[in-house]
């Protein structure tokens, strides 16, 4: 007998001749109608005006016919609520049927309907079926509690199903148990606060025992679910782990993928020393082999997973870069994730064999494959360092084929190692010209152009080969619009005689005919930088630029924790979190890692470091400022750069020879050449006028002032405090202090990487604040930080840099720079650190400056619970540069009268009045500028009290 | 979890289809369906709503110009999972983060069943059977979870029949619903056979990637224990083999086994059981130990690395004479015991696009070029071990002027040897049944090996 006749029918009428067919008395042509009409169901017909047809064919013994009606009912109900309702009473009579398959049928199909008026009738028979004897209707009513739930909540918990529901957790039956557990996750995931699940050693121990028992299916549930919970401490983890390995060996790769994310999740709380940790890692590998002979599908979910494992742990697959290796009838989505993670694998010991094998790949058939095959290879040069040269070669081997797009990839990539590795490989470049004509994508012609304006010195005819991109400038893509206009910038500054011209084009076809923002900026930068300052142009053009960094494309280290927590789902597929990409509430829930417990935290204690310390107590992170500021400071951070601000004098230069003076400082020995040229001034007046001012002033404006002064209480050098948590900026976290030495004022550094990538490129800048201070050196990093290293730097500071006042008036804010971003902070420093050492004024200078000062500019202060004599309050003060002038005893009381003054000549007169036996004091402060008075006096506090 | 289920055919017209959640498709996209089109029916609405879904996928995966690139789509917020079987493209929908192996390991279990129902599957198939396959839907997946779905378990109540629960007896439903839900849901009590017999293959397929100059490159074999049980009762068994791990263990007790098996014994990097297979008895004493289900089925998968024994080795010479011409020299030697005969062997050798004619000369067996397949195809019936053959095959080109290099694709090969290249030796199958008379002695057991070679290349 075979059904697709079913599928023929398309004559007209088709309606009218069903109706009668359904309505016909016998069963055998009854059933054929029903077929029928679920064939043109399946095939996008509408046949819903024949729901009271079918629904009245529902009253059959036969089992066949009666599904293929619930069938029918199911996809139809919603359409015709009211019809449904006739089926309702069939459904309650099924569900006391004697034989269980029936009643299973009638409660699972009911579920489905999805009218509010069926649910209703629903609650009584599923109450039943949750408690019938046959473990096969409990299973399917346990499924039919989630249907409910997803129909009306509300319902569901005023009926106490949930409660029923959880007891199934402890049936007898395996499957009921899965299924309950299934139907309780996914209640759970729209009830995120509502601790439905109740996960405790109890019914842990219960969902493993029922693991041993249930279905491929129901592992999987009992897993997922699994993975939901939070051990208790590093031993519950470790048993529960102890119990989950074992799936690790079953067929089904979802429940190994699923056993996996439990595993991995855990190990979190386990202790690195422990024997059991190395054991699990190596359990993990061979079953995640395994996976990649599954098929085509699954693999691929399994690489993708594998992805994030190595970034996670490397250590588990980083013997196993064979079984990586792209097969030839791969199909493409298995080859490129492959290549991937070969990448990820890579390292010196078998740097080898991977180059042999990208070489390989590099001559294939699929265009993406190749040019990711030959991204792969440069990216073996920059994180191999000893493998650089012969994947130079092999890249240059492969430029030979030249096969467009390789040659394309090719010099991207090459791009990179220049920058990886300057002055080493640039011998190539030559080669690298030849292929000019053949390069038609924009990433490859800005590469290419960049190489040429990075080394235009080594380059005889760089000005024809640039001048040959300009030629159809307007056309370009903004990527190389921008890099031919700093190329040529680059070239001016080595070159300048030959290419003034070139310069001048493009400069105007840069901020004249172009109407993108981006470039135009740019290119008024550069114009206004070469024509008042050439020297700072080349030093700001032509400085060294930061090297870069190994690992490129990794996963952010919060998002890897979250998708971890996700192996084998959807989300790990996508490597995006779920709410990206799921609607609504549903399954939004955010996921993290366990926290590593107590016993192991010893062991691993950057990532752990207590980071909940009082908000007020740490100093404010000022939130990350638009690109362009970000850009600017990226400009000029470096050596500090004393002098005048360099645009204050822009505007009104108008439209004279601009670059006239610059010039001969940049070109020495040829003075008169240039003299002549005529820069045309930018001719808008659109030019930011304090383009090039210090970013203080722009900076204050955004400021948040609210640092406290957590960082003063400590000793004489306050303890380092945090002022620059790791979450704030990318992993790097710095805490620090201030000190006066002899005279020198420094800032005591500490910086921590707690990023996955290497650090590089520090550099620190200060705001404008109201002392001037202004760091004396260079941030010297002297090696890249490595994650998790700390270096200690001491920063030498001078009070000669740029006045502002803040308020407070003791407020520092910090910009500080990596190859990873620009960072900025505040913090408040202590004032004693400006407390020049020659402070102490002489007796009758003293008495008469007291008397000058107005009375108004007294202020007093208690210093309470400072229980020392005047001796030891005197030492102690001098030795931060507070001098005792004179000391005189009145009624009991010693009086002492004390001098400072400041890094800027503010001086300050005080007297200490202190009563022997009572352990407060009182400080009264004269001083013209009364605004330092709160200062100082918190400077007394902090020295007397440590 | 899945929220609806579809099979389409090779031009993208939908044979299936089966929604289980409400949130497929787009409602907005399916309200302005509604009211753009005339006369609404009121099923239209929802008519439209999973039409969308349905639309989706075949609009921007089967009709899709390009090759697939995933096979995972995500469309609109919605993603699709899809398998092909011949022309036959099944797709799981879902709008949720659901467990994405699962869903593959659900298709293909899907793919599974009902070739145990119907065979092959194809359209023709697909449309005879689609009650059976709806009804099948109904109850391997319910709300989008997976439930049981062992053929065996199935085929006891959903027959293509569909008339056999009226002639149930209560003790035959409860059986069932037992079965399908219980701890050995494989296997169903009661069965009887006159003779008590099991059939176990081997059946390994070894890999090979290996570069011109004869190195290895990788290699491993991925091997399977299929067993076929016709035994009455519950019958408990347990299956030892030539596992390395559990020879050493017992070679502690005495030494003098260890240096008669120890040399033969192998390393398993990895394996993988049936469901029926005890696994924490596995990880704790590593013995095999189950209940087998009724006929066919695969005991285990397992994988090995070490030590394999490559069946032949394919020495490859290359040559290009001018633009036109390149003469190609293959040399075979197999690799095993003289008295051991190797089957089926088949060696193809690529060649360019532009190849315009071949010569070839070979000592044994038969040799042609295929054009459309491009490639040299050199057909061996019988080789036995230690033996060599050559081919050598001059081929000409067209002059082309495309820039492009030839690939050169690998070598491929494929043959068929009575032994297991890995070395695995089963070395028991005991079977226990406490409570029918019959002892392990009076089964009358089979062991076969069979290797076959898998991806076996070896690039030129």
């Amino acid at each position: 007998m075979t059904d697709s006749k079913y599928f023929t029918t398309t004559k007209k009428g088709e309606i009218f001749e069903l109706k009668a067919e359904l309505n016909s008395d016998k069963k055998e042509k009854k059933k054929e109608a029903v077929k029928k009409v679920i064939a043109s169901m399946t095939v996008g017909k509408d046949v819903s005006a024949l729901f009271p047809d079918v629904v009245n064919c529902m009253q059959t013994d036969n089992l066949e016919l009666k599904k293929l009606v619930y069938l029918y009912l199911m996809n139809y109900a919603k359409s015709q609520p009211d019809m449904a309702i006739m089926a309702v009473n069939t459904f309650v009579k099924d569900c006391e049927d004697p034989n269980p398959l029936i009643r299973a049928l009638a409660v699972r199909t009911m579920g489905c309907i999805r009218v509010d008026k069926i649910t209703e009738y629903l609650c009584e028979p599923l109450r039943k079926c949750l408690k019938d004897e046959d473990p096969y209707v409990r299973k399917t009513a346990a499924v039919c509690v989630a249907k409910l739930h997803d129909i009306n909540a509300q319902l569901v918990e005023d009926q106490g199903f949930l409660d029923t529901l959880k007891d199934l957790i402890s049936d007898s039956n395996p499957m009921v148990v899965a299924n309950a557990v299934a139907a309780l996750s996914e209640i759970a995931e729209s009830h995120p606060s509502s601790n439905l699940l109740d996960l405790n050693p109890q019914s842990i121990n219960k969902l493993l025992t029922a693991l041993n028992e249930c279905t491929e299916w129901g592992q999987i549930f009992i897993l997922d679910c699994l993975a939901n919970y939070m051990p208790k401490d590093d031993r519950e983890a470790q048993s529960i782990c102890e119990r989950v390995t074992p799936r690790l060996s079953h067929a089904n790769s979802a429940v190994v993928l699923s056993a996996v994310k439990v595993l991995m999740k855990f190990m979190e709380m386990l202790s690195k020393d422990l024997d059991y940790y190395g054991t699990l890692l190596k359990k993990l590998a061979p079953p995640l082999v395994t996976l990649l002979s599954a098929e085509p599908e699954l693999q691929y979910v399994a690489l993708r997973n594998i992805n994030l494992i190595v970034q996670k742990r490397p250590e588990i697959l980083k013997h196993e870069m064979k079984v990586f290796f792209v097969k030839y009838n791969d199909p493409i989505y298995v080859k490129l994730e492959k290549l991937d993670i070969m990448i990820r694998l890579a390292s010196q010991a078998n740097i080898a064999q991977v180059l042999a094998e990208l070489k390989e790949y590099a001559t294939e058939v699929d265009v993406d494959f190749v040019r990711k095959a030959v991204r792969a290879i440069g990216r073996c040069a920059i994180k191999v360092e000893q493998s650089a040269e012969r994947c130079v070669s092999t890249l240059l081997d492969l430029i030979q084929t030249k096969v467009n797009y390789v040659v394309q990839e090719a010099i991207v990539v090459i791009k990179d190692i220049f920058r990886k590795y300057p002055n080493k490989y640039e011998s190539v470049i030559a080669t690298l010209c030849e292929n000019l004509d053949s390069l038609d994508e924009p990433e490859a012609r800005a590469a290419m152009i960049w190489i040429v304006g990075e080394y235009a010195e080594r380059i005889d005819n760089a000005d024809e080969l640039l001048e040959s991109f300009l030629e159809g400038f307007h056309d370009e893509s903004t990527q190389v619009q921008l890099q031919l206009l700093t190329a040529i910038v680059k070239l001016f500054l080595k070159k300048p005689t030959e290419t003034q011209e070139l310069v001048q084009q493009v400069l105007s076809l840069a901020t004249q005919d172009s109407d993108n923002p981006d470039l135009r900026d740019r290119g008024y930068i550069y114009w206004r930088l070469l024509s008042t300052d050439p020297v700072a142009a080349k030093e700001v053009v032509l400085a060294e630029k930061p090297l870069i960094s190994e690992e490129t494309d990794l996963i952010e280290p919060t998002l890897l924790d979250e998708l971890i927590c996700y192996i084998g789902t959807l989300a790990s597929v996508y490597h995006k979190p779920p709410s990206a990409f799921v609607e609504g509430g549903r399954g939004v829930v955010h996921k993290s890692l366990p926290p590593r417990t107590a016993s192991s935290e010893s062991a691993e204690s950057p990532e752990t470091a207590p980071t909940g310390a009082p908000p007020g107590e740490q100093p404010d992170v000022i939130p990350a400022q638009g690109d362009l500021l970000g850009d600017l400071l990226n400009l000029d951070l470096g050596p500090p750069v004393s002098g005048p601000p360099l645009a204050t004098s822009s505007v009104q230069m108008g439209a004279v020879d601009l670059l006239g003076g610059g010039l001969d400082s940049l070109m020495g020995d040829e003075p008169e050449g240039i003299g002549g040229t005529n820069f045309v001034a930018p001719p808008t007046a659109a030019v930011p006028a304090n383009l090039g001012a210090p970013i203080g002033s722009g900076l204050s404006d955004l400021f948040d002032l609210t640092s406290g002064v957590g960082t003063l209480s400590g000793s004489y050098v306050a303890p380092k405090a945090v002022w620059l948590p790791a979450m704030k900026a990318k992993g790097l976290e710095i805490s620090g202090t201030f000190t006066r030495q002899v005279g020198s004022i420094s800032m005591d550094l500490q910086l921590t990487n707690k990023a996955l990538q290497v650090m590089t490129d520090f550099a620190i800048q200060f705001n404008r604040n109201s002392f001037g201070l202004a760091p004396a050196a260079p941030l010297q990093v002297h090696a890249p930080l490595s994650p998790n290293q700390t270096v200690e730097i001491s920063l030498p500071l001078s009070t000669v840099g740029s006045v502002m006042k803040m308020e407070p008036l003791n407020n520092l804010q910090v910009a500080v720079k990596n190859n990873i971003d620009v960072f900025y902070f505040s913090t408040l420093y202590p004032l004693h650190i400006l407390f020049v050492e020659d402070g102490k004024m002489d007796r009758q200078m003293f008495l008469a400056t007291w008397k000058d000062i107005p009375n108004e500019n007294e202020a007093q202060f208690q210093i309470r619970d400072c229980p020392l004599n005047a001796e030891a309050a005197s030492s102690k003060l001098q030795s931060s540069n507070i001098f005792t002038v004179a000391k005189r005893n009145v009624e009991g009381q010693d009086m002492l009268y004390q001098s400072l003054k400041l890094t800027n000549g503010i001086w300050v007169l005080a007297e200490l009045r202190i009563q022997p036996g009572n352990p407060s004091c009182t400080l009264s402060l004269k001083c013209r500028a009364p605004e330092v008075s709160q200062h100082v006096y918190q400077a007394y506090e902090t020295i007397l009290k440590n | 979890m899945i929220g609806g289920l579809f099979i389409y055919n090779h031009k993208g017209e939908v044979l299936i289809s089966r929604v289980y959640r409400d949130d497929i498709g787009s409602r907005q996209a399916a309200d302005s369906a509604v009211f753009s089109s005339s006369g609404p029916f009121p099923g239209e609405w929802l008519e439209a709503n999973r039409r969308n879904a349905v639309d989706a996928f075949r609009v921007n995966v089967i009709h899709a110009r390009q090759q697939v690139r995933s096979p995972v789509t995500n469309i609109a917020r919605t993603s699709f999972f899809h398998v092909k079987r011949s022309n036959i493209w099944l797709a799981a929908v879902t709008k949720q983060n659901v467990n994405a192996a699962m869903v593959f390991e659900f298709l293909y279990k899907m793919c599974d069943v009902m070739a145990a129902y119907f065979g092959k599957i194809s359209e023709e198939n697909i449309k005879n059977n689609f009650v059976l396959i709806y009804e099948l839907l109904d109850e391997i997946l319910d709300f989008g979870y997976p439930q049981n779905s062992e053929t065996g378990a199935l085929k006891t109540f959903i027959t293509q029949q569909g008339i056999k629960s009226q002639h149930q007896t209560k003790e035959e439903q409860s059986q069932i619903t037992s079965q399908v839900t219980g701890q050995i849901g494989w296997r169903r009590e009661g069965i009887k056979y006159r003779r008590n017999e099991l059939f176990l293959d081997v059946l390994e397929s070894v890999n090979l990637l290996m570069s011109p100059q004869g190195q290895v490159l990788s290699a491993h074999v991925s091997g399977r224990v299929v067993m076929k049980s016709y035994l009455s009762g519950m019958p408990e068994c347990k299956f030892g083999m030539n596992d390395k791990i559990v020879i050493e263990k017992q070679g502690k007790g005495t030494a003098d086994e260890t240096s008669k098996s120890g040399k033969q014994s192998i390393a398993i990097d990895d394996c993988t059981f049936h469901q029926c297979v005890r696994l924490s008895k596995f990880d704790s004493e590593r013995s095999i130990s189950f209940i087998p289900p009724d006929g066919e089925f695969e005991l285990m998968r397992y994988r090995t690395t070490k030590d394999i024994i490559l069946p032949f080795r394919v020495i490859p010479l290359v040559r290009e004479v001018g633009r036109t011409k390149l003469e190609v020299k293959v040399v075979i030697k197999s690799n095993f015991k003289p008295s051991l005969l190797a089957q089926k062997i088949e060696v193809r050798i690529p060649t360019p696009l532009n190849t315009s004619g071949v010569q070839v000369i070979c000592m044994k067996g038969k040799a042609k070029y295929k054009a459309s397949e491009n490639a040299i195809v050199w057909k061996i019936k019988r080789m036995a071990g230690m033996k060599e053959s050559q081919i050598s095959a001059e081929i000409e080109l067209l002059p082309t002027n495309d820039k492009k290099k030839w690939a050169r694709p690998p070598i491929s090969m494929n043959f068929e040897v009575p032994f297991a290249p890995s070395g695995l030796k089963v070395r028991y199958l005991k079977v226990f049944e406490p409570k029918l008379n019959y002892s392990d002695h009076d089964v009358i057991k089979w062991v076969r090996y069979i290797g076959r070679s898998g991806i076996y290349e070896t690039r030129c």
